[in-house]
């Protein structure tokens, strides 16, 4: 994604989801084989828990560029290590509010819970989530030009 | 550097008739590390997997990715395929080109694109990959059961019955718990002794179990396979190896004071005493704040007399630590105290009883020898009322929320034996709704109601007060939509049962978690329902949740049946993608170990090296034993020492970065 898109009016946003392996991924998987379209744009990335999201996880996917962050996990209560979920939704609403304060609009990050068995919940979610994020707009505030050039 | 080999599936046309799967080879061939890629038909076949085996030989590959299916589906697969080749299984990383891309997206350009994506973010992971091995670790070959009720007895039967070492540490000075001091069962209505006993007798007659009687639990340590667990046994005040079990002593004993908790508190006992007639081992046990040798030093009638000369006033509690592989919990209930029930009289009126009590009561070997009988004036009863739910299904805050599941069962079986031994007495049960969700079940419960015509009005009892000798029940019909008064001569509370108090205690000790019932959970509500969180400890009983005879005995078998399959191994395996501490880069602040919900994370004082200086830090050290791999310490550690093998910081970032490139 370059920075010429900003014009373009074929904004195509790039979003980075986290997903839990046990519930959230597992969820991903059924919208598939359920063949539940959702944005191409939408990227999974899998982790153990969504306690091991790290919040510089977070910023470092704002500062290469990507237009929105998703958080999946496990519902509460349902957490395959317990208490994972809990940590990961305490995290993400201090993270949150910071970037909010910072000037990075709510919408752009999103934390959702997800069964096993909720494949159409995650279809929809990720579907509301790109339309949210087409209608933000680009990140411009978070993302580093420099490391952008650097990696060109 | 890693030499990567990439392998993109076709999956027949499910992957290929969405995604370009040769324009995903040629752009990941370009990836740094890749040195080979290739695409087949379908890679988990065997021709699939047998190309893969020959490219690692051929090209020296140190990794493989495989663009396929979920990892979900064929991670383990294509590891099995990756360890035939001489590789670390932990050295393949899937891309899931197909239920996240092929199967979702239809335009054929996006989808390549996205693929290309999702191949090169795991190739970037790929790249940081190390080789893992699972740790080792032995397994003693003895299970603890804590509790002696009917679930630890059965758990430790089925335990010893495959040939295991067990030992079960009960607290009170006899086997048999709650179970003990039933009358009767439901619904087949069995004598409780009658199927108890000879499972005690079994328990104690069985060479591989122990019992450790009139003791408790004082500390775990360790981990599954071989916990560390210190078990106080209390001073009996008798020598057990020579007592006879003949009971004079018991008859001698000149204090009479003590309330009975065998025939709760509704008779007395002695200050030496044995529980009850079968109670196992029959050794009698002091106690000592009754006792009047121990009060005032005068006495010891009970020594004089013991023909064995088995009294011994100077023993001590007696500690003894003795390593387990895994600890089943059998803690189980109590009845709730009912001291925020003041509106039911409990307290002031003597007739006003717990069906518990009841239970003593109706039992032949119980202090009315099985009459029924009022406990204020020792006479017969014309009219009982049964009051249903009491501290039950309460959102008031005075009592539980949840259902005790049992009370339904048991008080439709009280009506019934009123009813069955003494036709003329009235019987009323208030209720607010009758659950009889089990096998013949609702049957015997319709019994009641239309064989012996027990009278079963839907509602709730507001007031119980006690007017000249007779207790009058004020509660409300809702289906006359009536306020009605019963004068009745004894009534019987439902009460609500919760876990012993013993378990939060013990909770804290095995690090497993408990809920705000103080009930054990468990590691999954329906898939591993006897397992708690923490490896190598389980649960069996109403410890975990108010159950019924018949499904405690069925989860004390399954947690036997865990536990026999933990102790069949001789070495247990770990998932080798746990965290681990850089000791170098640990502050020592322990707030890794309070995230930890395994507590497995302990701090040791090591010697390190810095700047050129020998130094002692405390740093904190994962066991790989009992470590699951959650991550969430990683994200707390504020120096960022804690890290998570397989799912390393660098390598999410590394993810992150491709994705966003």
């Amino acid at each position: 994604m370059s920075i010429e898109k900003t014009e373009d009016s074929n904004f195509e946003p790039l979003i980075v989801a986290f997903c839990c392996n046990w519930c959230s991924y597992a969820g991903a998987d059924l919208a598939g084989t359920s063949r539940l379209s959702y944005p191409a744009n939408v990227k999974i990335i899998r982790v153990p828990c969504s306690c091991r999201v790290n919040p510089m996880f977070i910023l470092r996917a704002f500062q290469r560029g990507a237009d929105g962050v998703i958080i999946c996990g496990c519902h509460p209560g349902d957490c395959h290590y317990s208490t994972g979920n809990y940590y990961a939704r305490r995290r993400m609403t201090l993270l949150f509010s910071m970037l909010d304060y910072l000037g990075i609009e709510r919408g752009r990050t999103r934390v959702e819970w997800v069964s096993a068995a909720e494949g159409v919940k995650f279809s929809t979610v990720m579907n509301e989530f790109s339309k949210t994020i087409h209608e933000l707009g680009e990140n411009k505030k978070l993302r580093d030009l420099r490391c952008k050039e650097f990696l060109d | 550097m890693q030499k990567i080999g990439v392998f993109v599936c076709w999956c027949g046309s499910n992957i290929a008739a969405t995604v370009d799967v040769k324009a995903v080879v040629d752009a990941v061939s370009h990836e740094p590390g890749v040195v080979y890629a290739t695409d087949y038909q379908y890679m988990c076949s065997e021709g699939g997997q047998s190309q893969i085996r020959q490219a690692i030989k051929d090209f020296g590959l140190t990794g493989i990715v495989v663009c396929s299916c979920s990892p979900r589906m064929h991670e383990s697969t294509f590891r099995k395929t990756a360890i035939s080749a001489g590789l670390n299984p932990y050295m393949v990383e899937i891309a899931n080109i197909r239920e996240q891309c092929s199967w979702i997206h239809k335009d054929r350009e996006d989808a390549t694109e996205k693929a290309i994506i999702l191949a090169r973010t795991a190739v970037a992971k790929l790249n940081l990959n190390r080789p893992l091995t699972p740790g080792e670790s032995p397994v003693v070959k003895r299970a603890l059961v804590i509790g002696g009720g009917i679930a630890g007895i059965q758990s430790a039967l089925d335990i010893a019955e495959a040939g295991y070492e067990v030992d079960i540490v009960e607290k009170s000075p006899t086997i048999g718990g709650k179970m003990a001091q039933l009358d009767k069962t439901f619904p087949t209505l069995d004598c409780a002794a009658c199927i108890l006993t000879p499972k005690m007798v079994d328990a104690a007659s069985n060479e591989n179990i122990n019992l450790y009687t009139y003791s408790e639990v004082e500390d775990v340590s360790g981990f599954v396979g071989n916990f560390t667990v210190k078990i106080r046994k209390k001073a009996r005040s008798i020598n057990a190896d020579i007592c006879s079990g003949c009971g004079v002593c018991t008859e001698k004993c000149p204090s009479r004071k003590a309330k009975d908790e065998f025939n709760m508190g509704l008779s007395n006992r002695g200050a030496i005493y044995i529980p009850f007639a079968q109670a196992i081992p029959n050794v009698p046990v002091i106690d000592r704040e009754q006792c009047i040798k121990f009060k005032t030093g005068k006495c010891g009638l009970c020594e004089m007399n013991c023909p064995a000369g088995a009294i011994d006033f100077k023993q001590q509690d007696e500690l003894v630590e003795r390593q387990y592989g895994a600890i089943i919990v059998a803690t189980g209930f109590k009845p709730i105290s009912l001291e925020n029930f003041d509106e039911f009289s409990y307290s002031q009126c003597p007739d006003v009883i717990t069906s518990l009590e009841l239970e003593r009561i109706m039992n032949a070997a119980g202090p009315t020898k099985g009459k029924l009988l009022r406990p204020s004036d020792n006479t017969p009863p014309r009219t009982m009322v049964f009051v249903q739910c009491v501290g039950s299904r309460d959102t008031s805050g005075c009592g539980k929320t949840y259902c005790s599941k049992i009370c339904c069962m048991y008080t439709a079986k009280h009506a019934m034996l009123i009813k069955e031994k003494y036709p003329d007495i009235d019987v009323h049960v208030f209720y607010i709704d009758v659950r009889t969700p089990g096998k013949n079940f609702d049957e015997f419960y319709r019994r009641a109601v239309e064989e012996y015509g027990v009278n079963y009005i839907k509602g709730m009892v507001g007031k119980v007060a006690e007017r000249n000798g007779k207790l009058l029940v004020q509660g409300s019909d809702l289906l006359a939509d009536d306020q009605i008064i019963i004068e009745a001569d004894m009534v019987v509370l439902a009460t609500a049962i919760e876990p012993d108090e013993s378990a939060r205690n013990l909770a804290t000790m095995l690090t497993a978690s408990i809920d705000t019932n103080d009930f054990f959970t468990e590691a999954h509500p329906k898939l591993r329902p006897v397992e708690s969180p923490t490896a190598g400890v389980y649960l069996s009983g109403v410890c975990q949740g108010p159950k019924d005879i018949p499904e405690t005995v069925a989860q004390a078998s399954a947690a036997a049946a865990k536990v026999i399959g933990l102790l069949a191994k001789d070495k247990l395996r770990s998932n080798p993608c746990v965290a681990s501490s850089n000791e170098m880069l640990c502050n020592g602040c322990s707030t890794c170990e309070n995230v930890c919900p395994y507590g497995a994370i302990s701090y040791v004082s090591k010697e390190i090296r810095s700047a050129g200086k020998m130094e002692v830090r405390r740093v904190a050290e994962v066991n790989e034993a009992i470590c699951q791999g959650c991550g969430a310490c990683t994200v707390v550690c504020p120096s960022g020492a804690m890290d998570l093998k397989g799912f390393t910081n660098k390598q999410i970032m590394a993810e992150v970065d491709a994705i966003c490139r």
